[in-house]
């Protein structure tokens, strides 16, 4: 058995436990920009997660993501072995113990479907989330993270994504897109104003998501290595690039520079870096993030085109930056920094595996994603109904009050 | 390529994600004591730091700070040889002897550089124009932090590496620098227009003593994080900030206690900031029993300091030059007293010859930082002007600035 | 007796107060509230989708005086309130029919 690295195994599980802190930061990033009425219905899908999807993960969720990848359908999901989280203490992937590598993945699961919950925030029935949490993240998460990260065909044909551009950010941005038109848009979407309730809650929500992106990007080289160095500095730096290029197309097309507007933009920077982040340079990742603020500015005005209701722009962020993110590592790639080059190194190999890791990803993602939203919505049903949508969720589905000041 | 210490590397990044995230704590500290209609302004003075401070220190930042001190300038600014942070990404050799590649080092210190200008923002609050924030952010972190980081951190001619003035994680660099600035900010920007009437209070203490706590948890990294390894020192520095931020707040509120009668939520928070500010340049250097007195000195320093402004007519808004200020310049003093080579045997024994070094520190950072920084806000209030105009500082800047309502409740 | 009740602007509360305060006004209620008059609302802007928001925050002061003091309270708002710019608000005064003091059942002027 490989020696076990006791610095690798510290930085995993503290980033584990940054990326833990992501969720709740989540709640408060998604809960400051619904109305009042619905904070806490906002806030309680994202925790909701924290608690159902370990669960399901440890039960099931890990050995179908990272079982063994062997016998006929190895490619497509993981082996059963992993049930309940057997035969993982005691072993070694790489220089740390299994057992970090599966609370470390188990936090990627929680946080994943969590992201969805932006799209029909203010509307979904509580029941029926809970019901898609579970299916989506056995259904659509784990196979994905299989296909990926645990060995299955993506792997195989040489699919790139460090820390999720595929897995974790075009899946929920696709599965987001299907549920905002599936659910409909909300009572007076368009013609009454419906804006944020507490933006200094959605910028506490971004800073914490900034702090544990770290864990989660950097965390995925799996040690404290020069890997893991790279990605911490690309994931820091997009972000910053993502809020100023967020802030500078925001003024040049509104006029103003808003608080909002540098809380989404950082995101957006964090979101489309997230795969690339181990396999770019600085200077590579200052561009991505740059390019993340304008696409992401711009594709979160597309819903108001095409009318459909992502409420709090999953689509446009986390969709978009993460189908962006996964193209440019085509592009940018460094061998010095992630042992494969892109195009402006001259090698054009990766633009194949790209491009179907991402079609096929989001393609199932949708297709998935849009049959348990139809069994739920035939079985439990999906919206609530319109005079529970008029008072909010929060008291008619948790009998429970925001703010009582 | 570099040997690594898995260990060192990962309490670097660590550390560097911590002292990030203390700048978003920093963001509701300072925006739960504004009215709530500037609520948004104040957040986002801090948190837009994040953004345009990351870029220029990977610009030219780090390398007027941290660049080659060799030259016939080098003792005064980096030289430019770390532009865009060219070679010191990847199979760079480790600084100091520390294994792991410089880059860390670099993104570790640009999270310095990000939170020392979000500081300053507690005196411009409810006033400052968006724009000229922007634009003094920007030149400031380049003319003065990053060159004050370069005399004392980076082999130029106040620190360890030249006149010997000790300051292990930013008493001067960080705390008296950003209230030097603050300083000026407050007398070039003039005070608010309600100032000292009751209408000014603070609107949500929650949110403050939320940021409080993710500064205190994020202060470690800051601290003990600046050790640059994990060895012993470290946790010697961890152990008495932990101290003096506790000995901080207990002071704060007993000299609260004895002059009004009550402990505020607020003095709490206050007292463990003073606390933490002023073992910021100690820690590393002294023991835990000069940590505990440092904290509570600071705590009660910082309490009659904040009270000085009213004395000056002075509106420095959330009390920079009072905390930051008094609590630094105490810190750095007080490091003179009590550093021990027992402790760590790169620093200094306490002694009068040391003390006088510290006080030179202080006085450059004071003087520096003050005279450039207010030379530059009167050029920006001669040019585009520094400060809204009576009806939008009645309106608040949330709506003016970013035309965004904080609460909708 | 009158009851005066004044929409102001946020900001002009304490000065409104402290000139009440000089007449002898022994005390107030008052109301954040939201509305238009005149004053059209402002924009704002949410990842690019701009709402025009019609209602302004003011602030309402409710007070009860005495008919001698009634007009010197209403010329003291009115010249303290005002900015001469749009939104400074409005001033309604009312006959006010009765008022006791919940503590000791005192009527009428002796209850203000």
């Amino acid at each position: 058995m490989a020696p076990i690295d006791t610095g690798d195994t510290a930085f995993v599980l503290l980033s584990a436990s940054l990326v833990l802190f992501m969720t709740p930061g989540l709640a408060l990033f998604y809960g400051g920009m619904v109305r009042a009425k619905n904070v806490l219905s906002t806030i309680m899908q994202s925790v909701f997660a924290a608690g159902v999807i370990t669960v399901v993960w440890v039960l099931a969720g890990y050995t179908l993501a990272f079982g063994s990848a062997t016998g006929p359908l190895g490619g497509f999901i993981g082996g059963l072995e992993h049930l309940g989280f057997s035969g993982i203490l005691g072993q070694v992937t790489g220089t740390i113990p299994t057992g970090a590598f599966a609370i470390y993945q188990c936090m990627f699961a929680v946080i994943t479907p969590a992201l969805i919950t932006g799209a029909f925030a203010e509307r979904m029935k509580f029941r029926a989330w809970a019901l898609l949490s579970v299916l989506w993240v056995l259904v659509v998460y784990a196979p994905v993270a299989h296909w990926v990260w645990g060995g299955g065909w993506m792997a195989a044909m040489g699919v790139k994504d460090f820390a999720g551009g595929i897995v974790v950010h075009a899946t929920s941005g696709a599965a987001a897109l299907v549920a905002a038109i599936m659910l409909g848009r909300r009572l007076g979407h368009g013609t009454s104003e419906i804006a944020p309730h507490n933006l200094t809650m959605t910028l506490l929500g971004a800073g914490i998501l900034w702090f544990g992106w770290f864990g989660f990007n950097a965390g995925s080289a799996l040690a404290a290595n020069e890997q893991a160095v790279s990605a911490f500095i690309a994931t820091h730096v997009a972000a910053a690039a993502g809020m100023l290029a967020w802030l500078a197309a925001e003024r040049y097309h509104s006029g103003r520079a808003t608080t909002l507007g540098a809380a989404t933009g950082a995101v957006a920077g964090l979101a489309t870096v997230t795969p690339a982040s181990g396999f770019v340079t600085p200077l590579s990742a200052l561009l991505i993030g740059t390019v993340a603020g304008v696409v992401c500015y711009g594709a979160v005005l597309l819903k108001n085109r095409f009318g459909y209701d992502d409420s709090l722009d999953v689509v446009g962020v986390h969709g978009v930056g993460g189908v962006l993110g996964s193209l440019m590592i085509a592009l940018l790639a460094a061998k010095s920094v992630g042992g494969v080059s892109g195009l402006i190194e001259g090698n054009t190999s990766l633009v194949i595996p790209q491009l179907v890791g991402v079609t096929v990803a989001v393609a199932y993602s949708l297709t998935a994603t849009w049959a348990i939203l139809k069994v739920i919505d035939l079985t439990v049903g999906l919206r609530v109904d319109e005079d529970i949508e008029i008072s909010g969720l929060d008291l008619a589905e948790h009998a429970e009050v925001g703010y009582s000041l | 390529m570099t040997e690594f210490n898995t260990g060192d590397t990962a309490f670097m990044l660590v550390c560097s994600a911590l002292v990030l995230f203390m700048t978003p704590g920093l963001a509701l500290f300072y925006a739960g004591m504004v009215r709530k209609k500037n609520v948004l302004s104040t957040t986002m003075q801090s948190f837009f730091a994040m953004g345009l401070v990351s870029v220029l220190w990977a610009l030219v930042g780090y390398t007027i700070a941290f660049g080659s001190a060799d030259g016939p300038m080098g003792k005064f600014i980096g030289t430019f040889d770390k532009v865009l942070l060219k070679g010191v990404a990847l199979g760079a050799s480790g600084v100091e002897g520390h294994l792991y590649p410089e880059s860390v080092f670099a993104m570790f210190q640009g999270m310095f550089a990000i939170i020392t200008v979000g500081l300053i923002t507690g005196a411009i609050a409810e006033r400052m124009k968006f724009k000229a924030y922007v634009i003094f952010a920007a030149i400031w972190v380049l003319v003065v932090y990053s060159p004050l980081a370069h005399w004392v951190w980076g082999g130029g001619w106040l620190g360890m590496a030249g006149l010997g003035a000790l300051d292990f994680a930013g008493g001067t660099v960080v705390h008296i620098a950003s209230a030097a600035a603050a300083l000026a900010a407050a007398i070039v920007l003039g005070r608010r227009k309600d100032y000292g009437s009751a209408a000014v209070q603070p609107h949500n203490l929650p949110m403050t003593i939320l940021g409080a706590g993710i500064l205190w948890f994020g202060w470690f990294g800051f601290n003990a994080g600046s050790e640059l390894a994990a060895d012993g020192v470290a946790g010697s520095a961890f152990m008495v900030t932990h101290l003096a931020a506790a000995a901080g707040m207990l002071g704060w509120l007993i000299a609260e206690t004895i002059q009004h009668g009550k402990p505020t939520s607020l003095g709490a928070a206050s007292g463990a900031v003073a606390g933490l500010v002023a073992i910021t340049p100690a820690s590393g250097f002294v023991d835990a029993g000069p940590g505990l007195l440092i904290g509570l000195a600071a705590g009660v320093a910082c309490y009659f300091g904040v009270q000085l402004k009213n004395k000056f007519k002075l509106d420095d808004a959330l009390d920079v030059v009072g905390i930051h200020g008094v609590g630094g310049t105490l810190g750095a003093l007080l490091t003179g007293v009590f550093a021990s080579k027992a402790i760590n045997s790169l620093g200094a024994d306490g002694s009068f010859a040391q003390l006088g070094k510290q006080a030179l520190g202080v006085a450059v950072a004071w003087v520096f930082s003050f005279v450039v920084s207010f030379i530059v806000l009167k050029i920006i209030d001669a040019t585009i002007g520094v400060r809204v105009d009576a009806e939008a500082e009645e309106t608040g800047l949330d709506l003016f600035d970013h035309a965004e309502t904080g609460y909708v409740l | 007796m009158k009851k005066i009740e004044a929409i102001i602007k946020p900001h002009k509360l304490d000065e409104v107060k402290e000139a009440l305060n000089a007449l002898g006004v022994a005390g107030m209620t008052v109301t954040d509230v939201r509305g238009y008059g005149r004053q059209k609302g402002h924009t704002e802007i949410y990842r690019g989708a701009e709402y025009t928001v019609d209602f302004v925050p003011k602030v309402k002061i409710e007070i009860v005086v005495d008919d001698d003091i009634a007009d010197a309270a209403e010329h003291a708002i009115l010249m303290t309130a005002r900015t001469e710019k749009i939104g400074d608000g409005k001033i309604f005064t009312y006959d006010c029919a009765g008022a006791i003091r919940i503590r000791t059942g005192e009527r009428g002027p002796e209850a203000l």
